[in-house]
């Protein structure tokens, strides 16, 4: 499993004080009892950690732990692409 | 008239984290008031009431621990403790039962955290800050936890809040708006900004505080919980649970005078009316756990408070004041007043003052009877007072539970 993978198991078992056993890649947040509170606390260390932006819209997509992990994936990919504003 | 007696209490204190360990500090004189481990090194003081070794993990709940923070975990550890020693759930309907609790400042560790990420780097502010925040979380939190419905909300009187919060209880369940509550306060406001903020006003005491003192030098910060079960005598005794005391009036008043001056005309209205409405005369008043906070300004303005209810008898009624060995801890501190009220009136004994070890009680406060050491005595009538910065008063009258 990739490290990003990893580190969003890990976040919902905190916050949801689960065995990351439990959590797989196909679980839906649902099926977690992840609620609306539990998605934006996790979403924002999400951001903090990798130092991106999840946009708003992109938040109410996600509706599995894999969309989740491809949603920061993505977030990653754009932020090394764009130049920093300092080169 | 309904009878409302208290047979649960809870507590998180700097001299126990238990109604035991609290009473046994109380009466031994032990103080929770120590030098700060991470002392800020610019403040003028040195010492702070703070609850030591609190483990939130040990209380609690996997869903609480995102949303509570150190003021709310105080409350839910107190809250817990009175329910269980109580028996409330198993006795009334959650929707029969209020919860009512005092609280100055909210959830500081949280928002003084928050707030220096991002003044400092213009960091993003934590998505449940506003909820960790609120002042009134404590009251939603223990509701939740307990499934109790019924009437819910938070006082901020400041240093008043605890016991206005109490005597409001006392109100609803003796006229049958709730059929019972769990009520008291807490506070957790020893952080940086707010030590400064106190710091700044010039009023806590460099060492500790020394209330009534001829040296007293000013007020000592604290933090902690008291939290009650109340409930009415008959439906107490029916169900056989032990009653550890009985609350029997409660008065209020503001100064409207100054923001940060006490006058004594509002203490003395509020001794006055909860004496009232206890149905009961100053003459009846045994003992009197005060305010004293141990600054010149209020032990001064609350001494000529009590000779104006008590006359010539301010010289000979048995007064203390606790805040001695548990500091000052703003909102829950009338709480954690009343806890040591009613233990001194279950075991007849008074507690000391503490802190008039070098120059003793100051002569020109006219109170001849602060007491020095624990004295056995059976009042019977005890006041706990409260008098917050901007003049809101607050006092409950309680009585010996005598079925």
């Amino acid at each position: 499993m990739n490290p990003i993978a990893e580190e969003c198991i890990a976040l919902i078992a905190k916050q949801k004080s689960i065995s990351p056993e439990q959590i797989r890649l196909d679980s839906t947040l649902d099926d977690l009892s992840l609620d609306s509170l539990d998605r934006v606390s996790i979403a924002f260390d999400l951001e903090e950690k990798y130092d991106i932006e999840i946009p708003e819209e992109k938040l109410g997509q996600i509706k599995t732990v894999n969309d989740m992990v491809t949603g920061i994936e993505e977030a990653v990919r754009q932020k090394s692409a764009k130049p920093s504003a300092t080169a | 008239m309904t009878r409302v007696v208290i047979t649960g209490a809870g507590c998180v204190t700097p001299i126990g984290q238990d109604l035991v360990s609290f009473a046994e500090n109380l009466f031994a004189g032990h103080s929770g008031i120590r030098e700060m481990t991470d002392r800020p090194p610019e403040l003028h003081f040195s010492h702070t009431g703070s609850v030591k070794d609190f483990c939130p993990e040990e209380w609690l709940t996997a869903s609480q621990r995102p949303i509570a923070e150190r003021s709310s975990a105080f409350a839910i550890a107190a809250a817990r403790q009175a329910v269980s020693q109580s028996g409330l759930v198993a006795a009334y309907s959650g929707d029969s039962i209020a919860v009512i609790l005092g609280c100055s400042t909210g959830g500081r560790t949280t928002e003084e955290q928050e707030y220096r990420k991002l003044y400092t780097t213009g960091g993003r502010i934590h998505p449940l800050t506003v909820p960790r925040v609120m002042a009134s979380a404590g009251t939603s939190l223990v509701s939740m936890e307990h499934g109790f419905t019924g009437p819910a909300f938070t006082i901020t009187t400041a240093c008043a809040s605890g016991t206005h919060a109490i005597g409001l209880a006392f109100h609803l369940v003796r006229s049958g708006a709730a059929r019972a509550a769990l009520t008291g306060a807490h506070e957790a406001p020893l952080t940086y900004a707010f030590l400064k903020g106190w710091d700044s006003l010039h009023v806590v005491s460099p060492t500790a505080c020394r209330p009534f003192a001829a040296d007293r030098d000013g007020m000592t910060l604290a933090e902690g919980a008291a939290v009650l079960a109340i409930e009415p005598l008959d439906s107490a005794q029916a169900r056989g649970a032990e009653i550890i005391g009985e609350i029997v009036g409660f008065g209020m008043s503001s100064d409207a005078h100054h923001i940060t001056q006490p006058a004594p005309a509002g203490p003395a209205a509020a001794m006055l009316r909860a004496i009232e409405d206890a149905h009961a005369t100053p003459d009846e008043v045994g003992y009197i756990n005060a305010h004293g906070t141990g600054t010149d300004v209020n032990d001064r303005v609350e001494a000529e408070a009590i000779h104006r209810v008590f006359g010539g008898r301010a010289r000979t009624l048995p007064i203390s004041s606790t805040k001695g060995l548990h500091g000052h801890a703003i909102g829950a501190s009338g709480a954690m007043e009343l806890l040591a009220t009613v233990l001194a009136l279950r075991r007849n004994l008074l507690p000391a003052n503490a802190g008039l070890g070098g120059t003793g009680v100051d002569p020109a406060l006219g109170l001849g009877h602060v007491l020095l050491a624990n004295e056995p005595a059976s009042p019977g009538l005890a006041l706990s007072s409260s008098f917050a910065f901007g003049g809101l008063n607050a006092v409950l009258a309680l009585r010996r539970f005598e079925a």
